[in-house]
């Protein structure tokens, strides 16, 4: 590499929830990450491992503790709010609801996301150039939304509902792409539809994407790095060469060297 | 049509046309922002209070006018502000603004009630441009002129770029952040939008009854929000033009009941309960239909 493609730095991340109190957790623990751009991370570890504190701390939901710094395309965002955050990034969440707005149409909801990181006025929220846009950027996912603008978000199944989501996500071409276990709440057909969708979208817009997933073997298989998170910490960080050939037991092996625990207790977590 | 008749419309009509911006309000805040917001009640009045305490101190109506809506959307810039800085649940920040402006609209009148029985109002200004005796038809149009701007401008803005932000921060709070917009500018534009209205409400029914009281703002919140279940059972909305409608037409609705049952010989007092059972009435129904056909609901909203 040697030239700086560094999209996204963290430095120092440490998030510590309810601090002073008995519950008192150290969620994240001195993270040091670089994002390349045209990156493709997949994110594994057990429940509780930091995975989806480091979204939403990469998302502005709240900043890390003093001394962190979340940097990206070369602009500190550490401390702005998640508004502001959101101009770089565009996120998917495990539960479609949270992604889009259930009681307006598909047609609003895309109005309000070909807008990320814009001053909104007093114009049109859509207009027929927009409509235009919208439809030619839903029909290559095949699922008929381009004919369905004015149908509510609410009355579409929830594969539908995420890939609307995922469109949203995307459509304004964000500096980085966030998916929080996004296809973990649909039926494994839909799972599988959605994610093809993820894969046809990120390499046609050569976005930067962290994908948090619970399944090692998506990890894999998608993707061209492979993180594993343990306890705050990132404990593993695989390349697209050494992750080329690896099985699931090996990184089972990987694993319970760098955590130093059997796996055993995480089986049922970190599903196969 | 019998004078009886004519009578009891054109009241509706009046009433139903200027107690429309209420409806609206309560349908911007509770339906477009799901922010119960009783500020209301308060905010009508000092729409009131400040057009009274003007008008009587020999100012322009139409300022006078001006100033209670700005009066009412710094109202609801504090319910706002309350909720969204000092996360106060939307419920008591209203109630708290509610209870706050009864002595603030003392303060403005500096007494409980001002007579504007000798006061030009805009409606006697209206009157004489066109050289002629304030009547109850002169009333209705004029109302019905503000109306039909009111409705085309928010039937306008909830179009645009930030009036779209704006219902989908009621809708989903958490997307509308993640795609980049500050919903807490949102609620506090949208809670100030619908308390001027409410304050412009105030101004134009107390030139029209031609005095202010203190208490005149009690209950408006459930009037507001018994308009729009009656407007959204009959016209089951599904844009903005047709929300809007449904404002207009459940409150004609609900003061063409309220006059007929006055007619009648319902005390004015009992009003207030009359409305409130209707409110109850009308929200117990889907539970109740639930219920009967053993279907399951969620249990209801404590804040």
């Amino acid at each position: 590499m040697g030239e700086n493609k560094s999209l996204l730095q963290l430095e120092g991340i440490t998030k510590i929830f309810s601090r002073g109190t008995i519950d008192e957790v150290k969620a994240l623990d001195n993270i040091k990450l670089d994002v390349n751009a045209e990156d493709y991370i997949t994110i594994i570890g057990s429940n509780g491992a930091g995975k989806t504190t480091m979204l939403n701390l990469i998302a502005g939901v709240f900043p890390p503790e003093r001394g962190g710094k979340v940097i990206i395309n070369g602009n500190d965002i550490t401390g702005l709010s998640e508004y502001k955050h959101a101009a770089y990034i565009g996120r998917v969440y495990q539960d479609p609801n949270i992604g889009t707005a259930t009681k307006m149409t598909i047609e609003e909801n895309l109005a309000m996301a070909v807008l990320r990181g814009q001053t909104r006025g007093l114009r049109a929220a859509s207009n027929k150039q927009r409509r235009e846009l919208f439809r030619s950027t839903l029909a290559p996912l095949g699922l008929g939304l381009e004919d369905r603008l004015n149908a509510m978000v609410g009355t579409l199944s929830s594969g539908q509902r995420q890939a609307v989501a995922l469109v949203m996500a995307t459509i304004s071409k964000p500096a980085l792409l966030l998916l929080d276990e996004h296809i973990a709440n649909l039926d494994p057909r839909t799972a599988q539809i959605v994610l093809e969708l993820t894969e046809m979208i990120v390499r046609q817009e050569k976005m930067t994407t962290m994908m948090v997933t619970h399944n090692m073997e998506l990890a894999l298989k998608y993707g061209n790095r492979l993180i594993m998170m343990h306890e705050g910490k990132i404990v593993v960080d695989l390349n697209q060469d050494q992750r080329t050939g690896l099985t699931i037991n090996d990184l089972v092996t990987a694993f319970e060297q760098a955590s130093g625990r059997k796996f055993i207790e995480d089986k049922i977590l970190l599903r196969r | 049509m019998p004078p009886i008749i004519q009578g009891i419309l054109n009241t509706s009509i009046s009433e139903g046309l200027v107690y429309a911006f209420i409806a609206i309000g309560v349908f911007l805040t509770l339906r477009v922002l799901a922010f119960p917001d009783l500020t209301v009640d308060g905010s009508f009045v000092v729409g009131g209070s400040i057009v009274a305490v003007m008008i009587a101190g020999g100012y322009n109506p139409f300022l006078a006018t001006i100033v209670a809506f700005v009066g009412g959307l710094a109202c609801g810039a504090i319910t706002g502000l309350l909720n969204t800085k000092l996360r106060i649940p939307a419920l008591l920040a209203g109630i708290l603004m509610m209870v706050g402006l009864y002595s603030v609209n003392l303060l403005i009148m500096g007494r409980p009630n001002i007579p504007l029985l000798r006061s030009v109002t805009m409606f006697d200004s209206i009157a004489s441009w066109f050289g002629m005796a304030r009547s109850t038809i002169l009333v209705i149009i004029v109302f019905a002129v503000i109306a039909f701007i009111v409705f085309m401008l928010l039937n306008w803005f909830l179009r645009t770029e930030i009036g779209l932000a704006l219902r989908a921060s009621g809708d989903n709070e958490q997307m509308v952040r993640s795609l980049g917009v500050d919903t807490d500018k949102n609620i506090l534009l949208g809670v100030a939008i619908s308390n001027g209205l409410v304050a412009l409400a105030g101004a134009l029914v107390a030139q029209n009854q031609q005095f202010s009281d203190v208490n005149m703002g009690i209950g408006m919140i459930v009037m507001g929000l018994a308009a729009v279940i009656i407007g959204e059972a009959l016209i089951h909305p599904r844009g903005v033009t047709s929300m809007l409608l449904a404002a207009f037409v459940g409150t004609f609705l609900y003061r063409l009941f309220i006059t007929i049952a006055f007619r009648l010989g319902l005390a004015p007092g009992n009003l207030k309960l009359i409305t409130a059972l209707l409110v109850i009435i009308a929200m117990a129904i889907p539970y109740i239909q639930k219920k009967l056909r053993h279907e399951w609901m969620p249990p209801a909203a404590r804040w």
